[in-house]
């Protein structure tokens, strides 16, 4: 145990803070390196089919921003209730609650929509996950529930529920059984910002949301009170800052942004209901979060790079026949190792026995 | 015998089968956090577990031998956990997180070669005269070893907790980190082997699913149990004998949402199938209201990280 010892420094390492996520990345490229030498492909190849040959053209650099689209919504929001010790995990669920709530109205509507249908189900869709964040966060304030399972749980009910609309009420009437709804009409499709592209409205929407979060938490007294809480939880106690107040804040912002995302999806590259909307969107952005070190900026940069795993995994998927769920397997691997190299931030790694000299406290 | 009373028995047999994995998974965990660490990852090992106990026992052709690769790949995740927590000082709650998804991603990748294999199921136990009884004597006395397994670490892990040296050790680690490593006790290695029973018990629990309930291998195959089993150990109030209790109350949803669904009632099967999920949350919110008494009973050091100089 001597012979290699954590000292603590005395001032969190600001070097460090931006240097872990790169370290992070290039061990989970070495270690993918030598998975895929293991599991019997090249390991170059596979790498390069992996996250370099979907970026080579301009559809494929276009999907990026689609996958990153609700990754960073849902992360902006996630990362804000993280930051006050609000862990809200249910942003699968709240993202489902908004596409249920957003295409919906677009079913509802079908052959009778116009130009306000479009605004009315993306207000339909932030309060659909809004309203389901809202039930762990009732729980929380009022019976003291741990919204970490109380959000959880409402993801798997929330995919029940998903799949009882599709087996029933969304259900595409001229469909035979399959559980699919209508395609949306034109009036209820997110506009596309490039051609060529599946790029929508959505992106600018979660650009907004990373500019909106950014001002949040810098400038604002509500970001300073929720920095507060999550540091110290006993002085905003004593600062008179009400705690209730902003876990009902963090959860219902993120809930409302998960189901941005969602209505987004829906509404944007899949353009109908189907009992597969996201393939973990929202288990994914937590790991957007926590890469992105809870900052607006440094979740937009990660939000691409998991939507490269995404799309590297489908691309690998086709071209060599890798498992798809080595996808999974990469994003765990990369906050496995963020997590195990943040111990740098707060400590040097020192060799050797302990030497007796003072210091202050970390 | 009416038909009603002639339906009990397998009723009663089966909510045994469907607490089993519960039990494992809550009582592992139960004693992580009463060691003072809270892991979220018991879906993620339980998965791995299953995957691996499976894998083995389809190669090997031995369940014995799988329930023990189970363990082991679930202690192996946890081992992941412990450095990271324990020895890297990372946070508790993403590194479960963590710890979850990798299990997600990771089973799935080792179970893609498995998908729709059959396998024997483990024999049942069959003792004459007592297995034949009626109505509960299916339930009672003929289910597989696992089953019994598990009820049998219920008074293991109390006794340990609550009646051994070192069970004491435990609980002290788990209420005051300082205090204990000011008394001269390795906190770190205390939560590891910890950190590491859970694991094991989130393995079994897991290769219980994939050999023995289901039996087959299916991605994502635990469906929720391990956030279950944490539930489970808030709602037992960190009691071994009332997550035996919890256990049973659940594997009673599970099964009876299924019998509903047999009985043919009109309800959808998806709403049915969110009951286990709701009446999670529903008893988590009964006993966490009670502020007290969760303060009262929950490790006072839980999920704080540990460092000797700090």
């Amino acid at each position: 145990m001597t012979l290699l010892r954590l000292e603590p420094r005395g001032e969190a390492s600001r070097a460090m803070v931006y240097a872990t996520p790169l370290l992070a990345v290039a061990l989970t490229l070495a270690s993918g390196f030598l998975l895929f030498w293991a599991m019997g492909f090249d390991p170059v190849k596979a790498l390069h089919a992996f996250f370099i040959a979907p970026l080579m053209s301009l559809r494929g650099l276009g999907e990026l921003a689609v996958k990153a689209t609700p990754l960073v919504l849902c992360a902006i929001g996630l990362a804000i209730g993280f930051r006050a010790n609000v862990w809200n995990i249910g942003a699968e669920g709240q993202l489902t609650l908004g596409a249920i709530a957003g295409g919906g109205l677009a079913l509802a509507f079908y052959g009778e929509g116009g130009w306000w249908l479009l605004p009315l189900m993306i207000v339909a869709g932030m309060a659909g996950g809004a309203l389901w964040a809202a039930i762990p966060a009732f729980l929380r304030v009022r019976f003291n529930a741990s919204e970490i399972l109380t959000s959880l749980m409402l993801n798997y009910v929330a995919l029940h529920l998903l799949n009882y609309l599709m087996h029933g009420p969304y259900r595409d009437p001229d469909g035979f059984a399959f559980p699919e709804s209508r395609l949306f009409e034109a009036d209820a499709v997110l506009p596309l910002l490039v051609a060529g592209t599946r790029v929508h409205l959505g992106s600018l929407f979660a650009l907004l949301a990373v500019a909106a979060g950014w001002f949040l938490m810098a400038r604002t007294f509500i970001g300073f009170q929720i920095k507060v809480i999550g540091l110290t939880p006993t002085a905003a106690g004593y600062a008179g800052f009400n705690q209730k107040k902003i876990i009902w804040l963090t959860l219902l912002l993120s809930g409302a942004l998960a189901g941005l995302a969602g209505l987004g999806e829906v509404a944007g590259p899949i353009g109908q209901m189907n009992p597969t909307i996201s393939p973990g969107y929202g288990y994914t952005a937590i790991i957007v979060a926590f890469l992105g070190r809870l900052h607006p900026v440094g979740i937009l940069l990660a939000g691409f790079l998991m939507a490269l795993s995404f799309i590297g995994g489908e691309a690998a998927q086709i071209a060599l026949g890798l498992p798809k769920a080595i996808t999974g397997v990469f994003q765990g691997m990369l906050l496995f190792f963020l997590l195990a190299t943040d111990v740098l931030i707060r400590y040097r790694v020192r060799f050797g026995a302990k030497q007796v000299v003072g210091r202050a406290a970390a | 015998m009416s038909a009603e009373l002639a339906l009990l028995g397998p009723i009663l047999a089966a909510m045994l089968a469907a607490a089993t994995p519960l039990l494992f998974a809550a009582l592992g965990e139960l004693v992580v956090e009463k060691s003072g660490v809270l892991n979220l990852g018991v879906e993620g090992m339980m998965l791995v577990g299953a995957v691996c106990g499976f894998a083995v026992a389809v190669q090997t052709g031995s369940s014995t031998l799988g329930f023990v690769a189970g363990a082991a790949a679930g202690a192996g995740m946890a081992a992941l956990f412990g450095v990271l927590t324990l020895l890297l000082l990372a946070n508790q709650v993403a590194t479960g997180l963590a710890l979850t998804l990798f299990g997600v991603g990771l089973s799935a990748l080792i179970g893609q070669g498995f998908v729709g294999i059959p396998i024997a199921d483990v024999p049942e136990l069959y003792i004459p005269g007592l297995t034949d009884l009626p109505v509960i004597g299916k339930a009672l006395f003929g289910q597989d070893a696992l089953v019994y397994l598990a009820l049998a670490a219920v008074p293991a892990v109390h006794w340990f907790l609550y009646a051994t040296r070192k069970g004491l050790i435990l609980r002290a680690v788990g209420e005051n980190h300082a205090a204990a490593h000011a008394l001269g006790y390795k906190v770190v290695r205390i939560r590891f082997l910890a950190v590491l029973f859970g694991g094991a018990m989130s393995g079994m629990a897991g290769a219980y699913l994939s050999l023995d309930y289901t039996p087959m291998w299916a991605e994502g195959i635990s469906a929720g149990r391990g956030w279950i089993a944490l539930a489970l150990v808030v709602f037992a109030t960190w009691k071994p004998g009332r997550v035996l209790l919890g256990a049973w109350l659940f594997g009673g949803v599970t099964i009876a949402q299924l019998h509903v669904q047999g009985l043919g009632i009109d309800i959808p099967s998806q709403l049915l199938s969110m009951l286990p999920y709701l009446a999670t949350v529903i008893v988590l919110v009964v006993i966490s209201r009670d502020v007290a008494r969760i303060r009262l009973n929950a490790p006072a050091s839980l999920g704080k990280v540990f460092h000797p100089d700090a």
